[in-house]
């Protein structure tokens, strides 16, 4: 450091001359942030991914510059969290949102090189009763080729030159020695990776007529004939099957579609606009059981937080009063079900109320059989009384803390002037207590709104919709429905279709927080 | 100053890099091997990483194959372990980005939405493809092309508590009631729906009793043509009607897979129809089980789907050779194919060891149910059925018109699959 004469800042780091054990810290921590940067910016590079890479490379140089600088003193303290909301949520959103405009989903998962690749592959085929041959993989110079031993006689050949006879075969195993080529071992062919991939792609013809078919080998030392029957131009964007002749062109929607309508198999990800849009708002089949989602989606939401706000609030106000004996206890044991796991107490629950088993037909309905989870009407009250019994206690513990917090004085002052109890409820202590927890019921909200567990793990988001694509049920709400849509526990994935209702999601909750923080600030004006 | 300070955090950066990353592995000389799988020296793969998914049953039969192979190649062998409903949709997400596995265990009918994501390679087994049963490489064969080695069948069949109802075999739904009955039990039989959800798997049985199958089949596999309308559809569907809850209430949406375990494992019902997976949890309570045929419900054979598990080889795989070298050379084996077994007993698909294992009655009788079977369609059409199908099949059970719900469930199905 040779900072240790150096005049003293009224900016700068220190007021002793040199930089201090701060410093070193700081530059210990600027290290593992650095490390860390640049191992992040090497693998993107290796993954290719460039969007990342920018991003990474971006990021790396501001926090250098942040920290190392005299001036963006704010920065200082603004940028970790800056970084954590690029990183963690406004990169999750914007894929997500490119993912919407995208097809990507079953068949469509990878670019249009993988989807050629699988039509290749598909299209070659192993010719009937052709037989295995020994086979030795050999090089001149940088070409590789085949060596066979077929009836005594050994054949070498190349990608562009088919099979000839070089000689003979004493004992018919695979050529160890070939003249005028270099014979590669299995030893050095298995422990390079390039060379693998060399040799598994290459394909020597057997004679000059391309029809024939080519040798290829699955593991170095056995060959077998194969015919292609696929050709990709890619100049023309086209793949031509060669038996039939039927021509299938790349379209603008990542398929190989003939002129007939029939599509190769495999296809890749494109972009499709609002396609996916369209499909929630069109497609016959999704509308309908979608609406029923969407709706259901708001009431649940709704009742899931005033209901069990009505129910904390009330509990708050009884154990409030000081006449009551053991109140400590009393509210620890109401805060039980919020200290219980949900994802427990919706799987718990979804037994108890099981038709023929479960314990609530049994002990309170007197062994009838009500049709809890069967029936759709029955199965939303009965999730619903399930989120109630989750949440109340933290509404009650946010309502027994604005109580509390309620100013003594105001309320003296209130009942001297001869305000009854009623008045003073709606009056006083109402208005106060909402503007305290206004904040948090929007925030419970838009977490009902999205409630994944409890509906998941009660019922599945059954029982079905009739006729309803992607197993919609009465009791899904978006979130689950995004679930189903996007396959991810089945096969048939629509991530593109999911993202797009993702994104609708997101614009929903958002729009009606957005309104209902503005509605709050009128709240604050009784204060 | 700040110069300086730069260049200590890029120093201290390329320190701390270097301690985090870690180099490629030494090369090692690789030890004469004494016991090569073939009959040429041993190949030598050092430096050469494969990557293998499996769940975790069968994680210690494969980390057995892979230690020789490791020894005798000097190549790494890793192991992720995931679970097994999640490696489908990882696997077809993850080989187009270059981060996915050489080989993977997979189910077959998993190969038409595999081809369909061009995520797999085909293979050819050579000479080693006769070691296994025919229906297992029928089940991996997709277009007339293989896409896996096999390595286990697994079927459900009828479960019957001999202590209430001997062993023999029922013939038909009837006879299995009637003894159930005889029996004096709760339950004369208890069948898994999944809850709400329906289970179109269990019941697939009693539906090809009644010849109505998913998809119509051909000499060249199955087509896309839905089999499961008509006369046939509507028989299976009205006769699920009458044993539903509205009916005789044999099959109710009230049993899932825990419910229906304990109903059988307590004695509180005399028959099931489950796979071998589920035996433990039968047995738990001490009853004694016979696995036997399912029965017929609507006069035709009861054929239960097959399913056949496997190895998958990555279409992105760098590693294609030594992938190919570890299959056919080190899991093809007799050894290695008994570990497998030992490891998570299923029915083998190695020809030899399904005869040597079926002297434990319990695989007997999954083996005898097998025969009944056919395997689950492989084609992706089948990923879009299962929703529909399991909604149909509640909503019957739980009293909906059995006709016009099930030809609605056949025509929704046939939109769909355009």
């Amino acid at each position: 450091m040779s900072e240790a004469h150096e005049e003293k800042t009224t900016t700068g780091y220190s007021r002793r001359g040199w930089n201090g054990w701060g410093f070193l810290v700081k530059l210990l921590i600027m290290a593992v942030v650095n490390a860390v940067g640049l191992m992040g910016i090497l693998s993107a590079f290796n993954a290719g991914s460039w969007v990342i890479l920018g991003f990474a490379v971006v990021l790396l140089a501001a926090a250098d510059y942040v920290y190392f600088s005299r001036r963006a003193l704010p920065l200082k303290y603004l940028l970790p969290g800056l970084a954590f909301m690029l990183m963690f949520q406004v990169f999750i959103f914007g894929y997500t949102g490119y993912i919407a405009f995208t097809n990507y989903g079953a068949g469509h998962v990878g670019s249009q090189q993988l989807a050629v690749n699988a039509a290749l592959q598909q299209g070659e085929r192993r010719v009937e009763n052709s037989p295995t041959v020994p086979l030795s993989v050999v090089q001149k110079g940088d070409e590789l080729g085949f060596a066979i031993v077929q009836d005594g006689e050994v054949l070498v050949g190349t990608a562009d030159e088919p099979l000839e006879v070089v000689g003979t075969s004493a004992d018919g195993k695979a050529p160890t020695e070939v003249d005028g080529w270099e014979v590669i071992g299995r030893r050095d062919l298995l422990s390079s990776q390039d060379l693998q991939t060399q040799v598994v792609n290459l394909r020597v013809p057997i004679s000059d007529d391309a029809t024939d078919g080519s040798i290829r080998t699955r593991d170095g030392s056995t060959g077998s004939i194969y015919q292609s029957s696929m050709e990709w131009d890619p100049d023309a964007q086209t793949i031509t099957d060669t038996e039939n002749g039927i021509v299938y062109r790349a379209t603008d929607q990542g398929t190989f579609t003939a002129d007939d309508g029939t599509s190769l198999t495999t296809g890749w990800i494109v972009n499709v606009g609002f396609d996916n849009f369209m499909r929630l708002f069109t497609d016959p089949t999704i509308v309908s059981p979608l609406a029923m989602v969407a709706l259901w989606t708001v009431v649940w939401a709704i009742l899931s937080v005033l209901v069990p706000f009505g129910i904390g609030l009330l509990m708050a106000f009884v154990y409030n009063d000081e006449r009551i004996r053991g109140r400590r206890i009393l509210r620890t044991l109401f805060i039980l079900p919020y200290a219980f796991p949900a994802f427990m107490s919706a799987l718990l629950y979804r037994g108890m109320f099981n038709a023929e088993f479960g314990v609530i037909n049994e002990l309170f309905f007197g062994g009838a059989n009500i049709d809890w989870l069967g029936n759709p009407w029955l199965a939303r009250l009965a999730v619903l009384f399930v989120n109630v019994w989750l949440t109340y206690p933290y509404y009650f513990l946010v309502c027994t803390g604005a109580l509390q917090s309620l100013p003594a004085s105001t309320l003296e002052a209130a009942a001297l002037d001869g305000a009854n109890r009623y008045r003073q409820m709606t009056s006083i202590i109402l208005p106060l207590v909402l503007v305290a927890t206004a904040p948090l019921l929007i925030s419970s909200f838009a977490f009902s709104f999205n409630n994944f567990t409890v509906i998941f793990m009660f019922n599945d988001g059954g029982p079905a919709i009739p006729g309803a694509p992607y197993a919609l049920g009465a009791t899904d709400i978006l979130i689950s429905a995004i679930w189903d849509i996007s396959g991810v526990n089945r096969g048939v994935a629509d991530y593109g279709l999911a993202s797009a209702l993702s994104v609708i999601v997101f614009v929903i909750v958002g729009a009606i927080s957005a309104i209902a923080f503005r509605q709050t600030k009128k709240l604050e004006e009784f204060a | 100053m700040r110069y300086l300070s730069i260049g200590a955090a890029a120093v201290a950066a390329t320190m701390l890099l270097g301690a985090c990353s870690s180099g490629t592995p030494e090369t090692t000389t690789t030890a004469e091997s004494t016991a090569s799988a073939t009959s040429e020296a041993p190949i030598d793969a050092s430096g050469i990483e494969l990557t293998i998914w499996t769940d975790e049953n069968r994680k210690p039969a494969i980390e057995d194959a892979a230690k020789v192979f490791e020894e005798e190649t000097g190549a790494t062998v890793t192991l992720v372990q995931k679970n097994f409903e999640d490696i489908r949709n990882d696997f077809i997400n993850q080989v187009p980005t270059g981060e996915g596995p050489d080989l993977t265990i997979g189910a077959h009918d998993w190969v038409g939405s595999l081809v369909q994501a061009g995520v797999i390679s085909t293979i050819d087994l050579g000479d080693k493809a006769s070691s296994f049963e025919p229906v297992s490489i029928d089940a991996f064969t997709y277009d007339s092309q293989l896409y896996a080695m096999p390595y286990s069948l697994e079927t459900i069949a009828l479960i019957q508590n001999t202590d209430l109802v001997g062993e023999d075999a029922p013939a038909t739904w009837d006879d299995m009631i009637a003894a159930a009955k005889e029996a004096g039990v709760d339950r004369p039989v208890v069948i898994n729906t999944a809850g709400q959800t329906g289970d179109a798997y269990t019941m697939y049985g009693f539906q090809t009793s009644f010849g109505a199958p998913v998809f119509v089949q051909d000499e060249t596999g199955f087509t896309t043509e839905v089999g499961m309308g008509g006369e046939a559809g509507t028989k299976f569907a009205k006769w699920l009607s009458a044993n539903g809850e509205e009916g005789t209430g044999y099959i109710s949406t009230t049993i899932d897979y825990d419910t229906n375990n304990e109903l059988f494992a307590s004695g509180k019902a005399a028959y099931t129809v489950q796979g071998p997976w589920a035996i433990e949890a039968l047995t738990a309570k001490g009853v004694n089980v016979k696995v036997n045929p399912i029965p017929s419900a609507g006069g035709e054979t009861a054929s239960p789907f097959v399913g056949v598990q496997g190895f998958y080889l990555s279409s992105e795989s760098k590693n294609a050779l030594v992938a190919q070298e570890f299959l056919t050379n080190y899991l093809a084996t007799d050894e290695a194919q008994k570990a497998l077994y030992e490891a998570d007993p299923r029915i083998p698909a190695w020809s030899t060891l399904a005869e040597e294992v079926s002297s434990d009655a319990n695989i007997a009788g999954f083996v005898a149910s097998s025969k009944n079977g056919v395997p689950m369609p492989n084609i992706p059409e089948m990923a879009s059925v299962w929703d529909l199908w399991n909604a149909a099949q509640v909503q019957i059970i739980k009293g909906a018109d059995a006709e016009s719900t099930w030809t609605k469930m056949v025509s929704d199905l046939e939109a769909s699959i355009g």
